[in-house]
């Protein structure tokens, strides 16, 4: 029987993992946007887990905002990623170091 | 009822349907040409909304179930939020215009933003709350890189976009655990879940939704974002970073902690006294280095948000009041501060160099003056406004027991002195060098005397902000 921990096992692996990708990478600016939706997911998940546990539809209705809200999100990183290539040339993570933070 | 919910956020609506009213009617009229007319007209609409979010009629309504709270607290924030986001258009309009920027993008997506921010402050649910923090943060992103052809701008919002994306992960985890273990996303749901013994689950989400909004503010140690989208952006854009955002997501972080999680004070006060105290550190060792007046700002800001942060760590009435006078006079002297940055040019250029200030009083000595004013000010001595800001935050801190972060707070101040005063040091005593032009423009030149003239008169009457913020305090804290 799959209870309620099991979808939240899941949804906090794949949102540790999309942090790890984010941290970790030094490749590519494309995966930290990957990284970005999987943790979203991540938390979709556990939103209509919970919703389907509780019985109620908030959670689903959080989850569609979210899924609207990350696509316009990914919109715009796309957007700003494609501005920086054409200056730099490159989407490589690590130059993305024109200033030292 | 859905008339008296509609009239509840008339404000947000008609700042909605300017917006995109604005943006389609540019399109198919001037384009960039009728740019300079509509930061004008937008800096005019927020006036006019402050004025009648200020002045309008008392009490609280709650709209939508409760999704959305219109108290005190609310206007105090959006008040705040909305004059300072006009001053910064206004002061911004003939820097950009001069250097090519001035698109007509730019007063929307800010419009944007703005109604983003007052979404955030009246949030009544965690729904509501992502929405409006979405909203602001998709809009800054993209004016963060507004200079499209500049490689600092754009990796300014890239940094931007890739941290704050990540933040609004870790709050949406936060925001979907809460909603499991409180069985609802309205706050004053979760505050009944969340008081007494709290299940682990719904302390896990307050971590979470803490970290997240700890992003937005900049506290350390999720501040690395900070100094670099700060030199990055441009200089008026950096400008309103520096103001009605940090207004708006200190408002909401104090709601969520005060509104949904006001039951487990003690669980939350030590993780906001840790920031404070590391915010206040980082911010005024961290800027002693910095040779760049933006970046400088950068870690200035960092420790102002200690400071606020103080102020909420107190969990009283007294402390959000603290929080609320310290934020308003922090905007104030932010706006005197970047008016004065925007004007340092050479040869048409603009400079961000502390060194290029060297001797600037002697050519200069009215303008110098007034930076005085701001730096001691910033710096927090007296007689000057920021001197009351800090003394407001330390004795809330003291009164609710917390003695040491109020001692860690002077540290903090002195330490964070020197660089201000070294401003002020190669303002007088600098070295000879090459001198700095200043742009003559009237508009920013007042910003500079008005705000330093705040400095002074503020701490004799503070415009009757005390008693504004004490009145939004209690409608949050009860």
């Amino acid at each position: 029987m799959i209870g309620i921990e099991h979808y939240l096992a899941v949804a906090a692996a794949l949102f540790v993992i999309g942090i790890f990708g984010l941290f970790l990478n030094r490749k590519n600016v494309i995966i930290l946007l990957m990284s970005i939706e999987l943790m979203l997911l991540a938390v979709n998940i556990n939103l209509v887990a919970f919703s389907w546990y509780h019985g109620d539809l908030v959670g689903q209705v959080f989850t569609l905002f979210v899924l609207t809200v990350a696509a316009a999100e990914a919109a715009i990183g796309l957007a700003i990623l494609v501005s920086f290539f054409r200056n730099r040339g490159t989407i490589a993570v690590e130059d993305v170091n024109v200033m030292k933070g | 009822m859905i008339q008296a919910d509609l009239n509840t956020i008339a404000p947000e609506i008609i700042l909605s349907i300017y917006a995109m009213v604005a943006l389609v009617g540019a399109v198919y009229t001037g384009k960039d040409k009728i740019a300079g007319p509509l930061v004008w007209l937008t800096a005019g609409l927020f006036v006019l909304l402050a004025a009648w979010i200020g002045l309008g009629s008392g009490g609280t309504h709650d709209a939508f179930g409760g999704m959305f709270k219109d108290d005190a607290f609310a206007r105090f924030a959006k008040v705040t939020i909305l004059v300072s986001g006009a001053a910064v258009l206004v002061m911004g309009q003939d820097y950009m215009s001069r250097r090519n920027l001035l698109r007509f993008e730019y007063p929307v997506l800010v419009s944007l933003s703005v109604v983003g921010m007052m979404m955030m402050v009246s949030a009544g649910d965690l729904m509501a709350l992502y929405m409006g923090l979405e909203l602001q943060s998709l809009a800054l992103y993209v004016v963060a890189s507004l200079r499209r052809d500049s490689v600092r701008s754009t990796e300014a919002g890239m940094k931007y976009f890739v941290l704050g994306a990540l933040s609004s992960g870790l709050l949406l985890y936060g925001a979907s655990l809460t909603y499991g273990y409180a069985g609802t996303t309205l706050f004053s749901g979760i505050i009944d879940a969340a008081s007494g013994n709290a299940p682990l689950g719904l302390l896990f989400g307050l971590v979470f939704v803490t970290a997240g909004l700890a992003f937005k503010v900049s506290a350390v140690p999720f501040h690395m974002w900070t100094p670099d989208v700060y030199e990055g952006a441009p200089t008026p854009i950096t400008a309103f970073f520096a103001t009605a955002p940090k207004m708006a997501a200190m408002a909401l972080l104090a709601r969520v902690l005060h509104d949904a999680f006001g039951g487990v004070v003690g669980d939350w006060q030590q993780i906001i006294a840790l920031m404070a105290v590391l915010s206040m550190f980082l911010g005024a060792v961290a800027a002693i280095g910095q040779t760049n007046i933006k970046r400088l700002m950068a870690y200035s800001s960092i420790a102002h948000m200690g400071f606020a942060l103080m102020g909420l760590a107190a969990g009283t009435a007294f402390g959000v009041q603290a929080l609320l006078i310290y934020m308003v006079i922090y905007v104030t002297m932010n706006v005197g501060t970047f008016a004065f940055i925007l004007t340092m040019e050479r040869d048409g250029e603009p400079v961000t160099d502390i060194a290029s200030l060297n001797l600037f009083a002697r050519a200069h000595p009215g303008r110098a003056m007034a930076v005085l004013f701001l730096m001691f000010s910033l710096a927090g001595v007296p007689p000057f406004l920021g001197f009351f800001g800090k003394f407001y935050v330390l004795r809330a801190a003291y009164d609710a027991g917390l003695g040491w972060l109020a001692v860690a707070g002077v540290i903090a101040s002195v330490i964070g002195a020197f660089y201000y005063l070294r401003i002020v040091y190669y303002m007088y005593f600098g070295e000879e060098g090459a001198h700095l032009d200043t742009n003559k423009s009237p508009i920013l030149w007042g910003f500079l005397v008005a705000t330093a003239a705040v400095m002074l008169i503020g701490s004799a009457w503070m415009f009757g902000v005390e008693g504004a913020a004490e009145a939004a305090a209690a409608t949050l804290v009860n």
